[in-house]
């Protein structure tokens, strides 16, 4: 089992309540192993995001979680219970490959989507209507889904998945498809549906959409959870950055700069020592530098996922952003 | 969005019936309301040229179930005799000379060849009596003229007086035979079964239609991950039998009408064994049952598929298999308490073939009950069984399958794509 680090110390607001609880779950087709022992902790109320490059193994997971597939080993509880079936009245689920039936009006395919979760229909209808009015999208309603923009759809399909006000709200990959506008308005969603109780779970590649949101995040790599916590020990893991400008091109106080600096123009660069920045600087001042410019940056949950997920997986990654938003 | 946590609900799940129900409701008006439904509705012309094509088929089977007979209950000389010519003629006739053999309790006073027919001892049509220069002929009325003038050429030939001179056969009747009975309970049994499937054959082809589009729209994994597939399945199979109940009721509504105006015209079904009411009762169940064993199979077929292409490659050896399974069945019509029609009553997708024909030739309705469960334990278990290969073999991915190892029997056709 690959027990995750810094699993034990996410715990949001001392609750101690946990949505999700997955230990060791394990996942092969066909032989091939898909999820690797996976282990998250997930608490009530929090945005939770799980990172990785496509193929990592994100969605399995979130099947596994969901009870779409069993794991083959491991366990996984949600809310308590170890089959999530049993609680589908608190879960709402947005799958990576969207899907409506292309003849149903809107209201109808968000009631349906509530009724599938034990929501009567007149209520769907009624919660739907409510929900597209919110949304600016009331114009729809009575439009087949064929007839809608594939953005449109893609609201409307968030909209059937929240309609039955889940206390878990599970996403897959919800930033895919979605210009800008749509980004920015699914990250404000996510956020008003923490702050009202809600616990949100999404998948996703582009790490900044995490970063912005999330309080918690696992990071998957070819099947394996090699990071699970918060975000913030997830960037304290990676020394802080310094980028310095002198005056003086040479002299003795080089010596002073840490054995990782490299220099790009007119800066260093180079990692916050152990000891903190005064003793360096101490000795910059007496050796005459000139120090023009310091600035020390924190590293952000990219950098993190690369120190963490290794070189290979965030080249993928990084294709894979660009793709993003090249779309 | 404003999602107020659902607490202090009763329940925090479907059961099986209501999330299959969800399903049920939704797949049935979308099907009524669809051009899919048109072509069911449109069902019966197809069923027409399939009835007209299997015809032969049909005959062979009839004439193998009836072989009716011509009993002789003569003197025993002229019994003899009369086999004698009978055995003659027919290597010359063929087929034309209806088998003939001696009545066994002919001999006994007060021999009545009526109470034989009408008890339906034997497999007789018609029973000659008399002497061969004056034999008697009783059976049924609507037979009489077929077998008098065979009669009449057999009792010329025993007699030595053919083909010169014919004895004059006189004729009466009864109200029925055992052959005549059988014959009939035969044709329904036929009908019973070609009825059975077509309606089944076009309504699988639409439930795995259905799945089709489910994987097409992607739906499926919003619905795997609400209810069990188990719901979503019979969820299904019932929406269909909802819709496939609704085109009956239009069809019975034209062909009644078309009955009404056409009077006695039409040609009248014989009885079944057990009845109309009953046979009626029996054919709606055996229906649904034979619908939802094949229904269940596509499905789990269906659901073992990644692709639509692999959908409907697959659906072509399930439509053979049907085809097999009907062809099994009307063949084990014939030969009724044999191992084969056993065979054809036990096996799952057979049985509502063979158990509707039994309907038509046997009375007794313990043994539909009996075949009523085992049919829905099978459908039970083909739908779980389904279920479970869906959840372990199609969500493999995030592309929902696309990602996934072909499978043997799409290779070729991928590769031909």
């Amino acid at each position: 089992m690959n027990m995750a680090l810094g699993d034990q110390a996410f715990t949001r607001n001392g609750s101690g309540q946990l949505a999700i609880e997955a230990r060791g779950l394990v996942k092969r087709f066909d032989g091939t192993l898909a999820v690797d022992g996976v282990d998250i902790s997930v608490p009530e109320g929090a945005i939770y995001g799980i990172l990785g490059p496509n193929g990592a193994g994100k969605t399995t997971t979130l099947r596994m979680l969901l009870g779409i597939i069993d794991p083959d080993e491991g366990s996984r509880r949600v809310f308590g219970h170890d089959r999530p079936h049993d609680i589908a009245r608190l879960i709402g689920y947005l799958p990576e490959e969207r899907g409506l039936y292309p003849s149903m009006k809107a209201i109808e395919a968000i009631a349906f989507m509530g009724a599938l979760r034990g929501l009567p229909l007149a209520e769907g209808r009624r919660r739907g209507m409510e929900l597209l009015e919110k949304h600016n999208l009331a114009h729809a309603a009575e439009r087949q889904i064929r007839q809608l923009s594939k953005g449109m759809a893609q609201n409307v399909q968030l909209l059937g998945t929240l309609v039955h006000r889940p206390r878990l709200v599970v996403l897959d990959e919800p930033f895919s498809g979605l210009d800008a506008i749509n980004q920015g308005k699914l990250e404000r969603t996510i956020r008003t549906l923490a702050e009202e109780g809600a616990t949100v779970i999404f998948s996703t590649h582009v790490i900044h959409h995490a970063e912005r949101l999330c309080e918690g995040v696992a990071i998957i790599a070819g099947g394996k959870v090699p990071y699970a916590g918060s975000v913030d020990a997830a960037r304290d893991r990676i020394p802080a950055q310094v980028r310095l400008e002198t005056r003086a091109r040479e002299g003795g106080w080089l010596a002073a700069l840490p054995a990782d600096a490299r220099r790009e123009g007119d800066f260093f660069y180079f990692s916050l020592p152990e000891g903190g920045i005064e003793p360096m600087l101490r000795a910059l001042i007496e050796g005459e530098a000139g120090i023009l410019s310091l600035s020390i940056e924190r590293a952000g949950l990219h950098d993190a996922f690369v120190a963490i997920a290794g070189e290979a997986a965030a080249r993928a990654l990084g294709e894979e952003s660009e793709a993003e938003m090249r779309r | 969005m404003t999602p107020e946590p659902n607490q202090g609900q009763p329940k925090a799940r479907l059961s099986l019936g209501q999330a299959a129900f969800v399903v049920a409701r939704r797949d049935f008006h979308a099907i009524l309301f669809s051009r899919a439904f048109l072509f069911f509705l449109l069902g019966p012309v197809f069923m027409i040229v399939i009835a007209t094509i299997s015809g032969s088929l049909g005959n062979r089977i009839s004439q193998e179930a009836i072989n009716p007979e011509v009993g002789v209950a003569m003197s025993a000389p002229d019994t003899a005799a009369m086999l004698a010519a009978h055995e003659k003629l027919a290597t010359e006739l063929g087929g034309s000379m209806p088998p003939m053999s001696a009545v066994a309790d002919a001999g006994d006073p007060g021999f009545d060849p009526r109470a034989v027919l009408e008890q339906r001892r034997g497999n007789y049509a018609a029973i000659v009596t008399g002497t061969l220069a004056e034999p008697v002929l009783t059976g049924p009325k609507d037979q009489l003229p077929y077998f008098s003038g065979r009669v009449a050429l057999v009792a010329a030939a025993a007699s030595g007086k053919a083909p010169v001179e014919f004895p004059s056969v006189a004729t009466q009747t009864v109200s029925t035979s055992a052959a005549n009975e059988r014959t009939g309970q035969v044709l329904t049994a036929q009908l019973g079964q070609m009825l059975l499937f077509l309606l089944t054959m076009l309504l699988a082809g639409m439930v795995l239609s259905n799945l089709v589009e489910e994987k097409a729209n992607k739906i499926i994994e919003i619905l795997a991950a609400a209810i069990p597939m188990d719901a979503v399945f019979f969820g299904k199979l019932f929406a269909m039998l909802g819709v496939s109940l609704v085109g009956i009721g239009v069809w019975g509504s034209v062909g009644g009408a078309l009955m009404l105006l056409a009077g006695q015209s039409l040609p009248v079904v014989p009885t079944p064994a057990v009845g109309w009411p009953a046979f009626l009762a029996l054919g709606v169940v055996y229906f649904g049952m034979a619908y939802l064993l094949l229904g269940s199979l596509f499905l789990s077929i269906g659901s073992m598929a990644a692709t639509v292409r692999e959908v409907q490659t697959l659906s072509m050896p399930v439509t053979m298999l049907q085809l097999a399974v009907f062809f099994f069945a009307s063949y084990a019509m014939s030969q009724p308490g044999s191992a084969v029609e056993w065979g054809a009553v036990i096996f799952p997708f057979s049985s509502p073939f063979a158990m509707l024909a039994r309907a038509a030739q046997q009375a007794g309705l313990a043994q539909h009950l009996v075949a009523i469960v085992w049919q829905g334990l099978s459908v039970t278990l083909l739908v779980r069984a389904g279920g479970r290969m869906f959840r372990k073999r199609v969500m493999k991915s995030g592309n929902a399958g696309g990602q996934v190892k072909r499978r043997w029997w799409n290779r070729r056709t991928a590769e031909a794509a």
